[in-house]
């Protein structure tokens, strides 16, 4: 199984969800109102969306900011965290590597 | 009359209460904080955008936190600068007037380009708290693998349920939040592993009980969780440990085992357990660049690293730099309760207010628990020396570089790389975009003793007040800045009007 929102009418929070959809490198996935672009994801059933140096696969580690492991780019933003930004209607995601990274320098595409 | 401008960097516990002591004392604050809520990690905030009707049915705390935030935000003399991050602190010319640094701030929504501004405070609090501590294990960096706060921040934060059959394990009280929390949204939270054993648990936690009366709510607190736990049927086993995570693109299963009190594995009590989720944590690792860049001096932690070490404060919480007051996790890792006094005292003092003032004896004397509180944490959930028994040559330690224990221990044990410095270059471990945040303590620690020996680490550490090299904390550029934002002139110091306490809405218009 994979990661999933709390169903919202079982949620003792009483949220009232609202619907997003985002493209992660232009597949559209589906999302609520105020989650990270990395819960979006998440939820959609992708636990990882970037590649290391060697091309192992990256997600979400920390959750808050501090590893860096989640950057995406983000309506052609690049290296945006995607556990610390929430995800925005018609949000254009695309993942990273830095396997392919050219010469120095930075996360390459 | 012209009144005090404080700085207070951070809205967790700490800097809230610091905001509300300086606003008290006369002072106009400025409140930045990089997410677009306050409440720190301790308090994490549902979004806004969910409006949800009954938040306190997953908050700690939420109702006295939310009307103490209300009245911080809401006050007419705070600014509150959201989703916003202090990149560096410059600090005085020599020669020029004692004082805090100036601070130089990006600011910005989603969609809006960030603003670049600088302020030059009166005084300035730091209370920029403290991020999980993992230590490596075959397999950590497979996707799957979360720290504790990760699962924290998704389960309470977003209402993100991490996943199914999840494992909970490393060190210290903070496991039985997350993995309450896990098991309410709807996991099922396998077993929850605390790698201390049980007589160093109940030494720690036991040993002059009446010290921890004081500490009545947080007990009480940590009660709750257990009890979440028992009616879930979680099992929570001492002297235990994740030793290995195994998947091809994701976690599919971990091996647990036994650890002695060092930590090394006992033989024989390995086992294999299916999981879709793992959540660790071993201890919290202090947020210290900017307090590193003000130039605060640091607080050397007794037989530890030079990655661990706090800010050193007077009874004031006046660090080592003119102008500057710390408080919060920053200053020792002790939890929301002793965050809120330290802040309180701090902010007091940044605003000018008396420090003779009765409620501030009270208010130290809370702090004081709070410091024990540390102490006796830090005595029950020690970091066993032998843990790097569980790692193999190719075990990632530097995730952003992809840099293994074999190349760490070679440059441990190569004397042309003695220097940090040297040894961060031949290995490139802390060099990848997150800058040694997540590594750096644990490759300070492997130079010590690569192959997991005792080593030094037994000594105490050097007296108190004896300057500490910054170490793995020395980044003087705090937060990532594009070449862009930097190249435009910084705003206006006050920035566009402050925006009012969003809750329930309205929506920002900016």
């Amino acid at each position: 199984m994979s990661p999933r929102l709390v169903p919202a009418a079982s949620d003792p929070v009483r949220r009232r969800d609202r619907p997003l959809g985002i493209t992660v490198d232009g597949v559209p996935l589906s999302g609520v109102a105020g989650q990270s672009l990395a819960g979006v994801m998440l939820a959609a059933g992708r636990t990882s969306w970037r590649t290391g140096r060697s091309g192992a696969p990256r997600g979400v580690f920390c959750g808050i900011g501090v590893c860096f492991d989640c950057l995406v780019t983000v309506n052609g933003e690049r290296d945006v965290r995607a556990c610390l930004r929430r995800a925005r209607d018609g949000d254009a995601v695309l993942t990273q590597s830095r396997a392919a990274a050219p010469a120095a320098g930075g996360e390459g595409r | 009359m012209t009144r005090r401008q404080v700085v207070v960097v951070g809205a967790g516990p700490g800097g809230l209460a610091a905001a509300g002591a300086a606003l008290a004392a006369g002072a106009e604050v400025t409140l930045i904080e990089a997410s677009e809520r306050p409440g720190g990690q301790y308090h994490r905030m549902l979004p806004e955008a969910y409006e949800a009707d009954r938040p306190e049915a997953v908050q700690h705390g939420h109702r006295s936190f939310d009307s103490a935030a209300r009245r911080v935000l809401g006050h007419p003399r705070c600014s509150w600068w959201a989703g916003s991050s202090v990149w560096a602190l410059e600090r005085r010319e020599p020669g020029a007037a004692a004082g805090p640094p100036a601070v130089h701030v990006l600011r910005g929504g989603p969609g809006s380009p960030r603003r670049r501004h600088v302020l030059a405070p009166d005084a300035l609090v730091l209370a920029t708290g403290a991020h999980d501590r993992v230590l490596p294990f075959p397999g950590w960096d497979l996707p799957g693998v979360f720290t504790a706060g990760a699962a924290q921040a998704l389960v309470k934060g977003e209402r993100l349920v991490i996943g199914d059959r999840v494992v909970v394990a490393g060190t210290g009280p903070f496991l039985l939040p997350v993995a309450a929390s896990l098991a309410e949204a709807g996991s099922r939270v396998v077993e929850v592993l605390e790698a201390a054993g049980a007589g160093q648990v109940a030494r720690g936690w036991l040993r002059r009980p009446w010290e921890l009366a004081p500490q009545a709510a947080k007990t009480g607190e940590l009660l709750s969780y257990a009890r979440v736990l028992g009616r879930h049927r979680v099992p929570c086993r001492l002297g235990r440990a994740v030793v290995e995570a195994r998947g091809g693109d994701r976690v599919e299963e971990v091996v647990t085992a036994g650890v002695r009190a060092d930590w090394s594995v006992v033989p024989g009590t390995e086992r294999v357990t299916a999981v879709d989720a793992v959540c660790v944590g071993h201890g919290f690792t202090p947020r210290l660049e900017l307090a590193v860049a003000a130039g605060c001096a640091l607080r050397p932690v007794p037989g530890g690293t030079s990655a661990e070490a706090f800010v050193a404060v007077d009874d004031d919480q006046l660090t080592s730099c003119p102008g500057v007051y710390a408080c919060g996790e920053i200053t020792g890792i002790a939890g929301a309760p002793a965050a809120r006094a330290e802040g309180a005292v701090a902010g007091w003092a940044a605003g000018g207010g008396d420090r003779a003032a009765r409620p501030l004896s009270a208010l130290r004397a809370q702090r004081d628990q709070g410091r024990s509180f540390a102490a006796r944490l830090a005595r029950a959930h020690p970091i066993g020396h032998a843990w790097p028994g569980w790692l193999r040559p190719d075990t990632v330690i530097c995730r952003c570089e992809e840099t293994d224990y074999a190349a760490v221990c070679a440059a441990a044990t190569d004397p042309a790389a003695t220097d940090a410095r040297v040894a961060k270059l031949a290995t490139r471990a802390g060099l990848g975009p997150c800058q040694g945040r997540i590594c750096g303590p644990t490759v300070a620690e492997l130079r010590r003793h690569p192959g997991g020996q005792p080593g030094d680490r037994g000594q105490p550490g050097d007296p108190a007040g004896t300057p500490m090299p910054p170490g793995v904390h020395h980044r003087p550029v705090a937060e990532p800045i594009r070449l862009g934002e930097l190249a435009r002139p910084p705003g206006p110091p006050g920035g566009p009007a402050p925006s009012p306490f969003p809750h329930p809405t309205p929506k920002e218009s900016s």
